[in-house]
């Protein structure tokens, strides 16, 4: 069953169309991630969807109803960027919000599940990104919500602090809870989501499984080499089963028949000590839809 | 309730733990008020400074005619010569020059001085013989009470103080909250905006409270001030003036994010409340148009009441126009606040 469904959202700024027609059902109990480079208007679709800017037409369903008060109760947001009431500790913040819900979560175990027992005294703008980072994503647990939103939950963390956020979103997956995050790691997509959109221009430009958008999309292997190894130009060992681009220093070939493309390098006399061979990830399925980079 | 609780107590904290704002709540007022009671003092009258040229002679004397040198109204400056008390009083750093020993006594103001022409004035009508006075002008003074400058002026400085705290402490609060994001966190809760406008109002008029209850004690054991009505209505006028205050901050606090510009507005509010509602001078007198601004002004009706009630001793029965005018400008602000509010910018 879907918990969320988008049907053509649109969003006009006075001088861009941040969300250009977009539609996605999110089933209940999954991770659905959007993905997209910087301006690809994720931030502006997931505000939309948690009924915090008003869209310019479409239409955002919860539970196959418009939403009501109740959505409030049940959703729990964290977003890109927010400040905090000066002045409070996160004890009293997490407090302060809890007592805004009708049902909030167990403090104690809000604090042990995201590692907040070292920061407790001390006043929200004492702290360091990486914690401030870890107390708005309790704050968007804080009502123990059936569905959270988060938008771009690890940028800024380290790689250890970012795995702890992985283990909490697995851990409120298992309890059933629908998650909703946006991010440009495409690892991060393919370790955490069930499903996902890819976002360029305000619009989705492939969607489904990473494992079925990558068998879709990004069919075969990738060998690269460097571009010194080739006595030839590359360009012309191009054919119908062979793509072949240039990747600064490095020549990369794009294969559905790796024994074949192989074959055809040694006659050409490529010297194939460097070789890697790897099967293609997102981020190559990224460059392969839109043509480039995510973080550039 | 427990929504408006959470945000109410948060709220408080984040003033008490405030302690700059906190000093300058309580401070300013109070400083305000000693500086003028230095000033002006308790029944004084205002003086004239008055420059004494010494006479020609063997010795140097400063002597004045005995009635001139009883007057309450001149504080004497003895002058080296005559040029340097001209040069003084062309500066206007004083107001009359007066050579001793002479008979008529000569003095001399400068056409430009006002103060110069009354002061003048003065001098001749203390130099003369009372019984020559007495034919032209017969002086009486009033029965009963008179309130002295500085009496007047503590409800007006009070008010002001009131003004300024629920003015800039939630409109300018709210509008920095709007803008770094802190309202849009909280509109993903099930807060409602009138909840979060309740509470931060409920907040800042104890704020008030407690921080004009110090000032007032604290004025009223230093210089004397005394409240002759009832403390019940002194309190309630009080009160229900920060509660407009406080609304008309969240009416121009309900929209947009830009520091500069609500600053801007909220100076542009507060600078003709503080000259137009009678805080440190009356307005009697004014053309029509003035004196009708000054009654759209809701501080108008707080100084106008708390006078009332601490030097003429009214109580509620008297101030009851000043009750419902506040009363009427809270509903309105409030429910047009709330209704304007928005979250994000
Ligand atoms: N309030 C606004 N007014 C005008 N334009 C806006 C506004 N908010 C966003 N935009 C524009 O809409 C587009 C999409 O922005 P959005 O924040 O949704 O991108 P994003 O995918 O979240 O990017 P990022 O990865 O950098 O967070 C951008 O071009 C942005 O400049
Ligand atoms: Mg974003």
């Amino acid at each position: 069953m879907d918990i969320m469904k988008i049907n053509n959202l649109v969003k006009q700024y006075p001088k861009v169309r941040a969300v250009d027609g977009v539609s996605f059902g999110v089933r209940q109990g999954v991770c659905f991630g959007l993905l997209g480079p910087n301006g690809a208007g994720k931030t502006t679709t997931l505000e939309i969807v948690e009924g915090i800017i008003p869209q310019t037409s479409g239409e955002v369903l919860y539970k196959g109803k418009p939403r009501t008060r109740d959505f409030a109760q049940e959703a729990g947001i964290q977003f890109q960027s927010t400040a905090l009431l000066s002045f409070l500790t996160v004890r009293e913040t997490l407090a302060t919000f809890a007592r805004l819900y009708k049902n909030p979560m167990d403090l104690d175990k809000l604090i042990a599940l995201c590692q907040m027992e070292d920061i407790l005294e001390r006043f929200n703008d004492k702290i360091s990104g990486g914690q401030k980072q870890r107390l708005l994503l309790a704050l968007a647990l804080v009502n123990d919500p059936e569905l959270v939103f988060l938008d771009e939950p690890t940028t800024g963390l380290d790689p250890q602090a970012r795995r702890h956020v992985w283990d909490i979103v697995r851990t409120i997956k298992t309890q059933g809870k629908t998650v909703v995050l946006t991010t440009h790691y495409m690892e991060e997509a393919e370790k955490l989501c069930d499903e996902i959109a890819i976002m360029d221009q305000g619009a989705i430009i492939a969607q489904g499984s990473p494992a079925d958008l990558l068998q879709e999309h990004g069919k075969g292997v990738l060998a690269s080499l460097p571009a010194f190894s080739f006595p030839i130009d590359p360009m012309t060992l191009a054919d119908e089963n062979i793509r072949v681009r240039q990747k600064g220093d490095n020549i990369q070939l794009q294969t559905k028949d790796i024994k074949g493309c192989l074959e055809k390098l040694l006659q050409a006399g490529v010297d194939l000590h460097s070789i890697t061979v790897r099967s293609p990830n997102l981020e190559d399925l990224f460059l392969d839809l839109t043509g480039r980079r995510l973080r550039e | 309730m427990k929504a408006f609780w959470a945000l109410f107590t948060a709220r408080n904290k984040e003033f008490y733990r405030d302690r700059a704002g906190l000093f300058w709540n309580i401070a300013f007022p109070f400083l305000i008020i000693a500086g003028f009671a230095a000033i002006f003092g308790r029944g004084a009258e205002p003086t004239y400074k008055m420059g004494v040229v010494p006479s020609q002679g063997e010795v140097l004397s400063y002597q004045l005619p005995a009635r001139v040198e009883d007057s309450p109204f001149f504080s004497k400056v003895e002058m080296p010569n005559k040029e340097e008390a001209l040069e003084k009083l062309a500066a206007h750093r004083l107001d009359i020059a007066v050579q001793a020993g002479t008979e008529p006594l000569s003095y001399w103001v400068s056409d430009t001085s006002p103060k110069g022409a009354i002061a003048g004035d003065i001098l001749e009508a203390a130099a003369a013989e009372p019984e020559v006075l007495k034919n032209y002008t017969a002086r009486q003074t009033i029965e009963g009470f008179q309130v002295d400058y500085i009496d007047w002026l503590f409800p007006g400085i009070l008010g002001m103080n009131m003004m300024f705290s629920a003015l800039f402490g939630v409109g300018f609060v709210v509008v920095r909250y709007r803008k770094n994001n802190v309202l849009k966190r909280l509109a993903a809760t099930p807060l409602s905006a009138f909840q979060f406008l309740s509470a931060h109002v409920v907040s800042r008029l104890l704020v008030i409270m407690f921080s004009t209850l110090l000032v007032y004690i604290a004025c009223v054991l230093m210089f004397g001030f005394q409240c002759k009505g009832s403390y019940l209505a002194l309190i309630t006028v009080f009160m229900l003036g920060g509660a407009s205050h406080v609304s008309l901050a969240m009416v121009i606090a309900s929209r947009g994010s830009n520091e500069e510009f609500a600053s801007g507005l909220l100076n542009l509010l507060s600078w003709p409340m503080m000259f137009l509602s009678e805080v440190w001078f009356s307005i009697e007198g004014a053309p029509g148009w003035v004196k009708g601004l000054s009654q759209a002004l809701p501080l108008t009706h707080v100084t106008s009441g708390m006078r009332e009630v601490m030097s003429y001793g009214g109580g509620f029965a008297e101030i009851m126009p000043q009750i419902l005018i506040l009363a009427l400008i809270t509903t309105v602000f409030m429910a047009l606040g709330s209704w304007m509010f928005k979250w994000t910018g």
